[in-house]
């Protein structure tokens, strides 16, 4: 038996690596759906107007617990059109609502969701989304399906969904109902199962809804849209820089995704006879996602240069992996894990690690449960423990934030802070622009190392409550490190204020997580994605296999 | 109606604004977050006490002794601090006594997270009632909602022994009433009980 260890937190919490993480068997989109399959699913209310204005409402049932999301469409003009969180207006807002929403209810969330961060919510409804047309789209596919012919597969490729949603919310934003409220809840084990949900059934209104307007258009022509087509449109969204601080504030749940997925590494690695059906499943799971990298169409260079290092380096382990002679090996997965590490980028060794756990649905199962934190337990600082431990914790945890020089403007460029017009996380210049004064906490390195700089010239026999005293300044931040002490992933690694930071490697950690695809960053700082493109849609999903998402465009 | 969520961000983003740090700013959402979850009015009386102390940021409480006595009005969010950090020596003073300490209501979640800490009941009597805490779990108060004081003239605060609150004999009747439920062992029930006509010598 051979020892394997789990990756050191030193070389998977650096951004670079974070930021070339892909969707796997852990995604929330992706265990959501297995979970989701014995859910009975309705349209209860579907009153649009001829232009596809107007309400709807679904309902998904299992047992007594019972999920409805609302949707409300309305006509807007192509200049209040925007992916900004700016916006004022969306062509369609949704609202996740806990059981069966009465008619006082509808007329409620009628005059606040479709307003999003204006609105108010009620601890009825538990996530919050909206969404916009992608115009190029939904305009050829009316028009096609209003003329009788099913829409340009090649044009819907490139584009992957009808709608893009550019914000979704849950966890008592806006009045939603907290987190604490549902999280007991057995029927949604994971983190952001009800925002996975949310979006899953919009998924469904963007085609009823465009059927509805294309047989509107032309009652007697019209076709419906080809259910394998649909099966091939996902749901877009446009994220920018509040997922970012979002990873930084929550150290305990980073840690749960990141080690079940280094733990999910670590049991294939050490599985010791590799079956023939195993290699089998990965190869076809591989061959199959190869094709769809071919649909990543991107205008970013830096997305670009990843998906060409990916497309070099997937050529490169062909090579090598033909060249193998499995049944004969031992440890195959580790051998091959070894191989991977030593000749090739982050980029294609991310993607064959999630690739690696296709086969491994008793070793991912269990995992999927852990992947939610009980973050409370945590707060407290352990306030009696001696400034010389806390010396000792920084050293072992944080030795490479340690070699940082933040006395060089080029380590100390950027600061977050909370934009006044819409409450979200930015990031500007230190030097360059106003409001430096009110940053963020998100600068951990920098404050780790100003921890280490004072106590390094206190009495190390001191606690830390006597430290506290007079630097109160730190406690964040100590907090913090009392957290990576016992949760090795909980901490980014690398220099969140840094010149060379590139934030969406932030925004694609969390995206990956939640299983999204095509990643298409339209500067550092946004990015958009796709997600379930090529999942079953409901009335197939009973029946559905897992490996839906590497079926789109098969 | 504001969810948990937004009155733990307020508060923490308004502590800030006032000159906390931001460590104390997320002890201060976390604290007022508990108040209102106890239906203690957290935001209104912490939104009074901000205002007071807008342009005059108190000072901190250093060392905390049995009595603590000061020229100054004390803070009762550096005093909860000070307090949740030190808990597991100050329980050895058993009674602590603080005089003149600006809107005590805030400094109640702190002491409700040390009796978590120290997992026993703390008791905190004020000029005009009383809180008891248990372990976070619970608080109980005889003080009306619209009766919270701006400032306590004496606050005591009192670390419970971990003691029951009944008496020897009063456990003992209740203990015999209990074995009424128990069915008495004949000789047949004997042996044939588990484990009955084995030796356990081998």
């Amino acid at each position: 038996m051979i020892n394997i260890e789990l990756r050191h937190p030193e070389d998977v919490m650096k951004l670079s690596r974070l930021g070339s993480f892909h969707q796997s068997k852990l995604s929330f989109l992706r265990s959501f759906i297995r979970e989701f399959k014995n859910w009975e699913f309705n349209r209860d209310i579907f009153d649009l107007d001829k232009d596809g204005y107007g309400v709807v409402v679904y309902s998904v049932r299992k047992n007594k617990r019972i999920y409805s999301l609302i949707c409300f469409s309305q006509h807007i003009n192509a200049d209040e059109r925007s992916d900004r969180v700016i916006a004022t207006k969306w062509d369609a807002a949704f609202v996740l609502h806990d059981g069966v929403p009465t008619k006082n209810d509808i007329e409620r969330l009628k005059e606040n969701v479709p307003k999003q961060e204006i609105g108010r919510m009620s601890n009825k409804e538990l996530a919050l989304s909206r969404a916009n047309k992608s115009v190029r789209i939904f305009d050829h596919v009316v028009n096609s399906l209003s003329s009788g012919k099913q829409p340009d597969v090649n044009l819907l490729n490139k584009v992957g969904y009808l709608y893009r949603t550019t914000a979704v919310y849950g966890s008592g934003k806006f009045g939603l109902a907290d987190r604490f409220r549902i999280k007991d809840r057995k029927e949604i084990c994971g983190p952001f199962r009800l925002e996975m949900m949310l979006v899953y059934l919009v998924r469904q209104f963007t085609f009823d809804q465009i059927n509805h307007i294309s047989k509107m258009k032309n009652p007697n022509e019209f076709v419906s849209l080809d259910k394998k087509i649909a099966k091939n449109l996902g749901i877009g969204n446009s994220t920018g820089l509040g997922m970012a601080p979002f990873i930084v504030n929550h150290p305990t749940l980073l840690h749960q995704w990141i080690y079940n997925r280094e733990k999910a590494l670590k049991e294939i690695r050490s599985i010791k006879d590799v079956s023939k059906k195993e290699i089998e499943h990965f190869k076809f799971c591989l061959e199959k996602s190869k094709k769809i990298i071919d649909t990543w169409y991107t205008d970013s260079k830096y997305q670009n240069k990843k998906i060409k290092s990916l497309k070099n380096d997937l050529i490169k382990f062909n090579e090598y992996f033909s060249s193998l002679k499995f049944i004969s090996k031992k440890y195959l997965w580790n051998e091959i894990f070894l191989w991977i590490d030593k000749y090739l980028d982050e980029e294609c060794s991310e993607y064959l690690i999630s690739m690696m756990m296709e086969p491994y649905d008793n070793i991912i199962e269990p995992l999927v449960k852990n992947m939610s934190s009980d973050e409370e337990k945590y707060f407290n600082i352990p306030s009696s423990r001696k400034l010389i431990e806390l010396k000792k914790i920084i050293e072992t945890k944080y030795k490479s934030i340690l070699n940082i020089n933040f006395n060089d403007k080029k380590s100390n460029t950027f600061f977050w802070f909370i934009s006044k017009n819409k409450e979200e996380p930015r990031i500007a210049n230190r030097f360059g622009e106003y409001g430096s004064n009110l940053e963020q906490p998100l600068a951990i390195a920098r404050d780790i190392k100003k921890v280490y700089e004072k106590i390094s010239n206190e009495n190390l026999s001191k606690t830390v409550a006597d430290f506290l005293v007079d630097n109160d300044e730190l406690r964040h931040v100590i907090r913090r490190i009392f957290i990576s002490e016992k949760f090795q992933y909980s901490e980014i690694q690398d220099n969140t204020i840094s010149e060379t930071l590139i934030p969406i490697d932030m925004l694609r950690l969390k995206l990956s997580f939640f299983g999204a695809q095509k990643f298409d960053p339209r500067s550092n700082k946004w990015l958009r994605i796709c997600m379930y493109q090529g999942a079953p849609l409901v009335n197939e999903i009973k029946n559905s296999d897992d490996t839906w998402i590497y079926d789109s465009i098969n | 109606m504001m969810s948990f969520s937004e009155i733990e961000t307020v508060s923490k983003r308004a502590s800030k604004a006032t000159g906390y740090s931001w460590g104390i700013s997320e002890e201060i959402g976390k604290s007022i977050r508990i108040l209102e979850m106890f239906n203690l009015p957290g935001i209104s009386t912490l939104n009074q006490y901000l205002k007071k102390i807008k342009n005059n940021h108190p000072k901190k409480l250093k060392n905390i002794l049995k009595i603590n006595k000061s020229d100054d009005e004390l803070c009762p969010i550096y005093t909860g601090v000070s307090i949740l950090d030190n808990c597991n020596q100050l329980e050895d003073l058993n009674i602590i006594k603080f005089f003149n300490i600006n809107y005590p209501l805030l400094i109640i979640p702190f002491l409700s997270r040390s009796s978590e800490i120290i997992n026993k009941p703390i008791h905190v009597i004020l000029d005009e009632g009383k809180y008891i805490l248990n372990s976070n779990k619970t608080i109980f108060t005889n003080i009306e909602k619209s009766n919270n004081s701006k400032i306590s003239k004496e606050l005591t605060i009192q670390f419970e022994e971990d003691k029951n609150l009944f008496t020897d004999t009063e456990w003992k009747e209740l203990y015999k009433l209990s074995e009424d439920t128990f069915v008495p062992e004949t000789d047949s029930l004997k042996n044939s009980a588990a484990g009955a006509g084995l030796t356990d010598n081998d």
